[in-house]
């Protein structure tokens, strides 16, 4: 009971303090409101980097054309030197017949021209179709997969999917580096929106030493009126976050150019981030303002 | 019994003045003892050892059981509990009422509403302002504004009132006003240390006197002798 009210009492006290001051303090909301807008569209962005790099890792599959005359043993034997190579993840035989009974089915053209092929004349190869574990590496596997004696030639994706994943990265690192340059300026505005407030308490702050407040006493308020900045910083952020993330899902109907892009569906994922800026405004107001309190309020 | 005692403390500011040096003094509980000396013969340097604003360099503090001097800065709040404190320039917050000058001594301990109500008004009826609870200081004469922040200084209870000039900005009627409040604390259990220049004061209370000279004890009358 007794917390609470001194609680309540601070909390009030902090509120008087951000309107005292309004102007700095809204100064500071401003700057809290800009990270967090930055935290919420990198993290929105290398979320959905992740989840699409993960999709393309599921898809790129290295095709291995095989000579066409080769013996059973001998594909049995490049199945096994591609098995024994580092990062494949599954490896599938895939014949001519089959290709082209795929390649006939999902065509009528395909079918009228490719139905009088006798095997001889067929152009199409035997393949093995290969899955890797780590995208990053497809290229050392296609290049080993390209050296075993019957391989007459390796595809997949080349270069685009690595380009895409280093985009993406610098990015995500453009990101990372303006949000932690964001935070310290913003703790830095507040950090001096709470001296002022120290200042203009002074009187009120000796009074209080005197009659025996400890230093938590005096501390809270100045601590929770940097909260209270950076939680009111944080509501911009989180509406943006809420109605501009559904909107652009809608728009784009879950999917960016291709549907090989997919976008991450907007719930629970919002909410996580509306979470994570609340969180973060709080911290930074809390941490600017403990520095000034740090500096200004010893005995 | 014993409240204070003070053994061989000495104090020399920062600035190398010595504004104490070789004090011995004891004060029992209930005492109302005045403090006397010309201007700048540490007085004030005194009692604010008292109430650890300063620190000794030397030599001992006891407070209530407490070893003052030795207490760590962010201890300081544990002996302020036990003592009120109040100045020639009454240190009021300007922008807040008489009873919430008074209320924020309690408030900022969670005291409930209830009961600082209770308190604040009885206090003021003590000090014999309860009529002028919703005025702003600066709607108060002089003597008014010393004796809320006598109220204020003693809502909590203290075991010892420690006053610095109290009446320093007032005149004699109003000053002897003063003094019949802080008499009455007194009588009700409320060790007073208080120091003045005014030995009409000094004298028409007949209390104990302790006249400092240099920093050093020059005189210790007991209740009754000083004339
Ligand atoms: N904070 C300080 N820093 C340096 N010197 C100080 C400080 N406070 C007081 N002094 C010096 O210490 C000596 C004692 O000062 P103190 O304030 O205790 O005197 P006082 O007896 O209260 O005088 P007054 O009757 O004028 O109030 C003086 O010489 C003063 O200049
Ligand atoms: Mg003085």
């Amino acid at each position: 009971m007794k917390t609470f009210r001194i609680i309540g009492r601070n909390f009030r006290d902090a509120f008087k303090g951000v309107f005292r001051n309004f102007s700095l303090s809204l100064a500071s909301i401003s700057c809290i409101t800009i990270t967090l807008i930055v935290v919420a569209v990198s993290i929105i962005l290398s979320y959905n980097v992740d989840n699409f790099t993960n999709l393309v890792e599921k898809d790129v599959t290295i095709v291995s054309f095989l000579d066409n005359d080769l013996s059973d043993e001998k594909i049995d034997e490049i199945k096994d030197q591609i098995s024994v190579i580092n990062n494949v993840d599954k490896y599938e035989f895939i014949s001519k017949t089959d290709i082209t009974k795929d390649m006939m089915e999902s065509s009528d053209v395909f079918e009228s021209i490719m139905k009088n092929w006798s095997d001889e004349e067929n152009p199409i190869q035997n393949t093995f179709q290969v899955k890797v574990k780590n995208i990053e590496d497809i290229d050392n596997v296609a290049k080993e997969i390209k050296q075993i004696d019957g391989v007459t030639l390796v595809k997949y994706g080349e270069g685009m999917v690595e380009q895409l994943i280093s985009v993406f990265d610098i990015v995500h690192k453009v990101c990372v580096i303006s949000v932690i340059a964001l935070v310290l300026v913003t703790a830095f505005l507040i950090s001096n929106t709470i001296k002022i407030t120290i200042n203009s308490r002074q009187r009120e702050i000796s009074i209080m030493r005197l009659i025996g407040a400890s230093n938590l006493n005096i501390r809270i308020p100045f601590i929770i009126e940097g909260l209270i900045l950076g939680a009111l910083g944080a509501i911009i952020p989180i509406i943006g976050t809420i109605y501009g993330y559904n909107a652009l899902y809608h728009n784009f109907n879950g999917q960016l150019f291709s549907p090989f892009i997919k976008l991450i569906q907007p719930t629970p994922f919002v909410y996580t981030i509306s979470l994570i800026l609340l969180g973060i405004g709080i911290l930074v107001g809390m941490f600017g303002s403990w520095r000034a309190v740090r500096k200004h309020l010893k005995i | 019994m014993e409240l204070i005692r003070l053994t061989n403390v000495k104090k020399t500011y920062k600035t190398g003045v010595t504004a104490i040096q070789d004090l011995n003094l004891s004060i029992n509980k209930g005492e109302f003892v005045f403090i006397i000396g010309s201007t700048g013969c540490g007085k004030s340097t005194l009692i604010k050892m008292l109430y650890r604003e300063e620190k000794p360099n030397s030599g001992q503090i006891i407070v209530g059981g407490v070893d003052v001097g030795k207490l760590r800065n962010g201890k300081v709040y544990k002996i302020r509990r036990k003592i009120g404190v109040v100045f020639q320039d009454f240190k009021l917050l300007p922008k807040s009422t008489v009873y919430e000058n008074v209320a924020f001594a309690l408030e900022i301990f969670g005291v409930p509403k209830a009961e600082i109500h209770s308190k604040v008004v009885k206090v003021l009826d003590l000090v014999g302002l309860k009529h002028k609870i919703k005025s702003y200081p600066n709607e108060l004469s002089g003597g008014e504004q010393q004796r809320v922040a006598i109220a204020r200084a003693i809502v909590n209870g203290p075991k010892l009132l420690i006053c610095d000039e109290p009446t320093g900005n007032l005149d004699p009627n109003t000053s002897m006003e003063i003094m019949k409040v802080l008499e009455e604390i007194n009588k009700l259990g409320t060790t007073i240390i208080m120091v003045t220049h005014s030995i009409d004061i000094v004298k028409e209370l007949n209390k104990r006197v302790i006249v400092l000279d240099s920093g050093r004890v020059l005189k210790d009358y007991a209740e009754g002798t000083y004339r």
